[in-house]
């Protein structure tokens, strides 16, 4: 099975092996300050911490690459928008589209956002690209006192949806088969199908875990034992400082924009 | 090891009026291996349910009383939905973590539960990546971990090629062999199922029990009514239907058609009035052919002609495509795509622009041949397993396309339903039909097939070491 969200890094790497929740928390810590200003340097220099400690989790440029591929699309998308709807044209004109000035001001602006969005999603990529499902959700309940029915509830149910792709295929077939063509109109009905196995799957599975006494009220014991150590609280430890370092640079340089006020 | 105590049992599903199961009276002891048996519809697995602690007070209403003296533990058909997590050996101690049973135990008792049923690969063998028969094994392995006093199995090979039900059996034959577990096994196919089980009970689907008592008994008295009721009951064959004539015009012919890492070069041809089997191990790309021959999959090399149409079937309209050739595939609740038994009928014949006139003759038609006249306002998906195949075949039928292809089209079944498959393929055979059957059921291939082809081995090889041979 290839499934998008399995991890491809180094399971040996100095970071990658810290624990999931720990590493959930430095990248929450390192990310959510960011939201704190509008600047272009901030995220700028996140970015920068974020790409020069990538190899400490590792994991190579070019398979961050082909998971953050969808950050790119949305970067085109935020360009596009901007270059349209922007109300500030301030700045140079750049080039003139028909009734469209692009001025500096519009692109400053656009790569300001484009730098936010990498600099705040890349350390969800690179906490899910490094971390195996089943660990963090062994995590999730040991260390971060999550309930066990979310956590390997979820877990459960993960498993299941790469059957929903194949299933897809199969609907679509059979749909053609009784003469329909593919196509648009056909949409509703097929999500609809898929909809139903997928309740029946997973009505199916709600049985067998209950059969094997899942939440059956007893407390659980922990097969995978998940430890937070001192290096996991660093790590958090670390995030934070870096992210205050990171806005603490800007305020210096007297580019800091808060979003507030 | 546990005893078994049933007084007066019945269970109603909620919303419903009829009894699933009433008025059971069991006792079963100690270490005892009991084959369930009954008609489809008569309570098996709503009792099974009962006796796994499966049925919550709110979800129906009880009479009489359950009693056991230890814990059960119960496998089901699917084995895709058992499977809990990503790695094989966590997904046995899963139960084990639920249960509170301390850490340190918890690893010998996973490689005890594995090696009792045979389990070949190492524990961090990914789940997703086990055969069907496989991962059935894996799921017994997850409940015997548990160590049950009363081991309750619900069909645990139906869903399985003939391969990996042997493996079930083996694994469950060997997991018994060392202990006193009771066992309640419910299966349709008895012959497979005896080696298992010391006693058999068959419930009656009005109510009670009919019989009770050792195999050779209880089938010297209730054998035939059980057959006729669906139950693959042993020593009763049914005679083969063969065509009496010979092939006529060729309506398909396949050169080298290949699909690429799901099917090797094949080349064929299906003429008018055969049954065309086509066999072979799971993974050699059967499913693949029938897509193939149904015109829905486009192939990745090679060729397919059929009805002197100079285009390929797969680049075919729709409709053009069900008025020649009409696809059953295996799991029929993917094919349904209106929420009444008549309506899914009468798709495929408006889809053609055929007037409502003709649109009822040929939905009514098809409702009486295919004894589903009963039904013609219920949902498709609350159809039986038997009665949703039918559909499935009749709504293939309802364009009269010259050419059948089926995917498996009596997997699974009782009996009954069997039987009425191979009445019906064989009638439209020898109407002229042609009709190509994708199948690992040997019992259909030697009562049916005028010809057999075999499709080559695996294709996929095992990317995983084996731990060691079982």
């Amino acid at each position: 099975m290839s499934f998008a969200a399995h991890p491809v890094a180094d399971p040996a790497a100095p970071l990658a092996r810290r624990n999931p929740v720990a590493k959930l928390g430095a990248a929450l810590l390192f990310s959510l300050p960011l939201v704190a200003t509008l600047d272009p340097l901030t995220p700028a220099l996140a970015l920068l911490v974020e790409l020069v400690l990538l190899p400490l989790f590792g994991l190579h440029y070019a398979a961050l690459a082909r998971r953050a591929w969808p950050l790119l699309l949305a970067s085109g998308g935020v360009l596009v928008t901007m270059v349209l709807f922007a109300t500030d044209r301030s700045g140079n004109l750049v080039v003139a589209l028909g009734p469209l000035d692009v001025t500096t001001g519009v692109l400053s602006a656009a790569l300001g956002l484009v730098l936010r969005l990498f600099a705040i999603a890349l350390p969800g990529v690179i906490v899910f690209a490094t971390t195996d499902p089943t660990d963090l959700a062994d995590a999730l309940v040991q260390n971060a006192k999550a309930p066990a029915r979310f956590a390997i509830g979820a877990l459960a149910a993960f498993r299941l949806l790469p059957l929903l792709g194949a299933e897809w295929q199969m609907l679509t077939l059979a749909r053609r088969a009784r003469g329909l063509n593919a196509g648009l109109r056909q949409f509703p009905a097929t999500a609809f199908a898929l909809l139903v196995g997928a309740l029946r799957r997973g009505g199916r599975l709600a049985v067998a875990m209950d059969a094997r006494g899942f939440d059956s009220g007893l407390p659980r014991t922990y097969a995978r034992k998940q430890n937070f150590v001192r290096a996991d609280t660093l790590l958090m430890v670390g995030a934070a400082a870096l992210a205050a370092g990171c806005l603490a640079v800007t305020v210096l340089t007297g580019l800091f924009r808060p979003i507030i006020g | 090891m546990s005893s078994v105590v049933l007084r007066g049992f019945g269970w109603r599903h909620a919303g419903r009026r009829a009894w699933a199961v009433r008025d059971v009276d069991l006792e079963i002891a100690h270490g005892e291996r009991v084959l369930l048996l009954g008609p489809s519809g008569a309570g098996k697995s709503t009792l099974l349910a009962a006796l796994a602690g499966l049925l919550p007070g709110d979800s129906g209403e009880q009479a009489g009383l359950v009693k056991i003296d230890g814990p059960p533990g119960i496998v089901f058909q699917d084995p895709q939905t058992q499977l809990v997590m990503a790695r094989s050996g966590d997904d046995v101690a899963f139960g084990l973590e639920n249960r509170g049973v301390p850490a340190g135990q918890i690893w010998p008792r996973v490689s005890d539960a594995l090696d009792r049923v045979g389990f070949p690969y190492p524990i961090t063998r990914p789940t997703a990546a086990l055969s069907g028969g496989e991962a059935q094994r894996l799921a017994l392995a997850g409940v015997l971990a548990l160590r049950p006093g009363l081991l309750l199995l619900d069909e645990p090979t139906a869903n399985l090629d003939p391969d990996g039900a042997a493996l079930v059996r083996d694994a469950i034959a060997r997991s018994l062999d060392r202990t006193d577990t009771t066992l309640i096994l419910v299966e349709h196919r008895v012959a497979e199922a005896l080696p298992l089980v010391d006693r058999v009970v068959v419930l009656e689907p009005g109510g009670g029990i009919r019989a009770d008592g050792a195999p050779e008994v209880v089938f010297a008295a209730y054998g035939d009514r059980l057959a006729d009721e669906g139950v693959w009951v042993p020593g009763f064959h049914i005679p083969p239907r063969k065509s009496p004539n010979p092939p006529g015009e060729t309506l398909l012919t396949a050169e080298r058609v290949a699909v690429e890492r799901r099917l090797d070069p094949v080349s064929m041809a299906v003429a008018e009035g055969e049954v065309l089997a086509v066999t072979g191990p799971n993974g050699a790309g059967k499913s693949t052919l029938a897509l193939l021959l149904g015109g829905l999959l486009p192939p990745t090399a090679g060729r397919i002609d059929a009805f002197a149409d100079p285009r390929p079937p797969h680049k075919w309209r729709a409709s053009t495509l069900t008025a020649r050739i009409g696809s059953v595939f295996q799991n029929p609740e993917h094919q349904f795509v209106t929420a009444r038994v008549a309506d899914e009928l009468a798709v495929g014949p408006r889809r053609l622009g055929r007037t409502p006139a003709e649109i009822t003759t040929v939905v009514d038609g098809l409702l009486d041949r295919l004894r589903l006249t009963r039904l013609a306002g219920a949902n498709p998906y609350t159809l039986s397993g038997g009665e949703a195949r039918r559909l499935s075949v009749a709504t293939a039928l309802a364009t009269a396309p010259r050419l059948l292809v089926l995917d498996e089209p009596t997997f699974g079944q009782d009996r009954r339903t069997w039987i009425e498959m191979v009445t019906l393929l064989a009638t439209l055979r020898d109407e002229g039909h042609a009709v190509v059957a994708v199948t690992h059921d040997d019992d259909f291939v030697q009562a049916l097939a005028d010809r057999v082809f075999p499709l080559g081995s695996l294709r996929r090889p095992d990317p995983l070491p084996r731990r060691r041979p079982s």
